[in-house]
């Protein structure tokens, strides 16, 4: 098993309330008291200069197995969560099959388990094939060792259905992500309604298609009396609905990703497929909104929906390309970047709680502190390296992403898993 | 060739400054002539291959831009989705590639996807024509219709020209509204709500729901097709409805300046956007439309054609 020390980092861990520049010790893949190693041999980790975190968390990527290994696999997308920094991810169980079936669970934790250098969390589906008709086995699902339930991707749009899933839900006691979008409203949408869509003939999505799925989900949470968190926030009014909804307390909860706050519908006008996401990328309204959001605790979570597509899908017409961009190796850097410091929204130490203590408080895991007896996962930050993205040297299996080239400030550069480093730059 | 010109592919008129614009109709001016001699040919793209690549069905424009082809000289393929490797699963990229591979010179491109045309001439080296994509532009109706505009009332500065009928899902709605404005015509959107939004107003164009406060200050008015049958039957409750509200009915003409041009990109509905009496009426150019629409589309192909090679 793994025994070192970390000399001299900057120790962030929230929740302990600890910011200090000191030793940290490890003893067989566990954070340990630094006499706890005195005799041992351990290695030497110079931290000098960089900041000691929480091994970081990403509630929200899709990692494409089973099903789709043209795309990433559990293997490679693991090596990009390693590469952004991430010791644990969450995974969207829009694969197929769809884990919608403890079978799936099985598979995907035993394939992370043989392939994957950071731990590999499930999650299982809302409703039976993710088709929004009928609840999927939420209890077996629980029991299989899913961390929460989604049908990600899809939402469902029967407002009675959700109700009893998030009833069900409290009962085995998992929590509920929601992607927030409304059919009707959508239709046929791949791009923000607004004055690009205008001018380029695209399909609107509006933004109330967004807002009125967040509504209903803070009605039901009251309702159910259980959380539910709404995934990739990009609408102003969601931020706003949100915001007063938290201030009553009610269970109520919202995650950003980075493309929502780097780039704005504008950036569309090529037809450039790397620019389309769902939600799609909004205006700059929205953007100060959920940067404000940010600032006021109303957004609580960052992540990256890590969404891998080969070349040859993502190279098609616009309306007819797979929504999606991969983030787990560009995420960090971009919100270091934005939030700390080009518009100084957060500190680094808020950033890092968004990143561990509000994912594992979330998700009711073991992880996303450096408590003596925690697990031994540990990020490294340089959050003043200045570097340049480049596809082509990422670890994920897929290279659509739209920040090619971007010069960002700020950047994972080691990555530990259970004591063990599993990336270091 | 000529120092107006330098692009090998027409996408949109979005991207054209108003001097290429009358460069355009400039050229078409004198391919216009041609088609009133007895020998209606010129040796213009002879040796050249043309590519009819249409996505999405069309009679009209495809057999514009044959002809037109045709008169040039040029050598004429026509491919549509039926007949073409997308039907078996093969990407857009791939067919066009092996097309090109063939050597044709110029891809005529109609699709139901917007930005399709700007897709594939980021990959060719062939001269890309935008015939049409999704609701985003129809650059060569829009010239069409421009040239019209311009050979009847000898100029475009000023016009006031209201565009009727569903905007929202309407390429040559926004060819007209890109080229129109930029030529200095003021333009006015007239159709329901729901189909004509107030966002199109960050165009540089006024937005109206009242056909009859529009029609009797018009200089132009261009009717466009309700495609009801293509629509999601929320936008309107129904075509009789709509006539009600917006069609151009006979007595509603009245309203007209009387030197005041209606036009028609074509198919028409009689009866629904417009009388057929007003259709086929003394102040109609919708034939000549029709027939501009060649020398248009054969200054385009000589044009992009001569800079691909």
């Amino acid at each position: 098993m793994s025994t070192a020390i970390i000399r001299n980092g900057r120790v962030i861990d929230p929740v302990n309330k600890r910011d200090e520049v000191v030793d940290l010790a490890i003893l067989d893949g566990k954070i340990a008291d630094k006499s706890a190693i005195k005799n041992q041999k351990a290695e030497t980790i110079d931290a000098k200069g960089l900041i000691v975190a929480p091994g970081l968390i990403d509630i929200h990527v899709h990692l494409r197995e089973p099903g789709a290994g043209h795309k990433e696999t559990i293997e490679s997308g693991a090596r990009a969560a390693a590469a952004g920094g991430f010791t644990t991810v969450v995974c969207m169980p829009n694969t197929s099959p769809t884990a919608d079936n403890p079978a799936t669970i099985a598979w995907i934790k035993d394939r992370a388990l043989k392939s994957a250098c950071v731990n590999v969390l499930p999650t299982g589906t809302i409703s039976k094939n993710i088709a929004g008709e009928e609840l999927a086995p939420i209890g077996s699902l629980g029991q299989a060792g899913v961390v929460a339930i989604t049908d990600d991707g899809h939402c469902v749009q029967n407002h009675e259905l959700m109700r009893r899933a998030i009833e069900y839900a409290r009962m085995v006691g998992l929590p509920v992500l929601d992607h927030c979008q409304d059919y009707n409203l959508v239709g046929n949408g791949v791009v923000n309604e607004g004055y690009w869509s205008t001018l380029l003939g695209l399909p609107g999505w509006p933004a109330a298609g967004e807002e009125a799925i967040v509504m209903r989900n803070i009605l039901l949470a009251e309702l159910c009396d259980h959380h539910i968190h709404c995934q990739h926030i990009s609408a102003a009014g969601s931020v706003r609905l949100i915001h007063e909804a938290r201030a009553r307390g009610v269970k109520i909860s919202g995650e950003v990703c980075p493309h929502h706050i780097a780039l704005t519908d504008e950036a569309i006008q090529n037809f450039d497929t790397n620019y389309k996401m769902n939600p799609p990328l909004r205006s700059k309204a929205d953007v100060d909104a959920i940067l404000e959001g940010i600032a006021d605790g109303t957004l609580s979570i960052l992540c990256s929906d890590h969404a891998p597509h080969a070349e040859f899908e993502k190279e098609v017409e616009f309306d007819q390309a797979p929504f999606g961009i991969v983030g787990l190796e560009t995420e960090l850097g971009l919100f270091i970047d934005l939030l700390v410091h080009k518009h100084r929204k957060i500190d680094i130490v808020h950033l890092i709680e968004m990143y561990t203590v509000e994912p594992a408080k979330l998700l009711k895991l073991d992880a996303g502190t450096l408590s003596i007896g925690a697990p031994a996962d540990v990020t490294l930050i340089d959050p003043d390296l200045e570097w340049t993205v480049k596809i082509d040297e990422f670890q994920s299996a897929s290279r659509n992403s739209p920040f090619d080239g971007w010069k960002l400030k700020g950047r994972a550069v080691r990555t530990i898993v259970g004591g063990k480093t599993v990336w270091k730059l | 060739m000529s120092t107006h010109w330098n692009r090998k592919d027409l996408l949109g008129l979005r991207e054209l400054s108003a001097d290429e614009i009358n460069f355009i109709l400039d050229t078409a001016d004198a391919f216009k002539q041609v088609g009133t001699r007895e020998i209606k040919k010129v040796p213009a793209l002879r040796g050249k291959t043309l590519v009819n690549f249409f996505v999405e069905p069309s009679t009209r424009t495809r057999t514009s831009f044959e002809l037109a082809a045709h008169r040039l000289s040029a050598d004429v393929i026509n491919i549509s989705a039926a007949t073409s490797s997308l039907s078996k699963g093969e990407t857009l990229k791939d067919t066009a590639r092996n097309l090109e591979a063939l050597h044709a010179d110029i891809l005529v491109l109609r699709h139901s996807s917007a930005g399709a045309p700007q897709f594939l001439a980021q990959w060719l080296k062939s001269s890309v024509i935008n015939a049409g994509d999704g609701a985003h532009e129809h650059p060569t109706q829009g010239l069409l219709d421009i040239y019209t505009i311009r050979e009847k009332r000898g100029k475009i500065d000023n016009l006031n020209v209201a565009i009727v009928g569903d905007i929202l899902f309407s390429r040559v709605a926004r060819s007209n509204i890109f080229g129109l404005t930029k030529l200095g015509a003021k333009v006015t959107l007239v159709g329901p709500s729901t189909l004509v939004p107030r966002e199109f107003e960050k165009l540089g164009v006024t937005v109206s729901h009242k056909i009859d406060d529009v029609l009797p200050k018009a200089d132009v008015v261009n009717l466009l097709r309700i495609q009801h049958e293509r629509q999601r039957k929320e936008y309107f409750p129904g075509i009789g409805e709509y006539t009600t509200l917006f069609g151009l009915t006979k007595e509603r003409a009245k309203l007209l300046k009387p030197d005041c041009l209606v036009m028609h990109p074509g198919p028409i509905n009689r009866g629904v956007e417009i009388d057929s009496e007003v259709a086929d009426g003394l102040q109609s150019v919708i034939l000549d439309q029709v027939t501009n629409g060649l020398a248009v589309r054969m200054a385009v192909l000589y044009l992009c054609g001569g800079i691909a090679s």
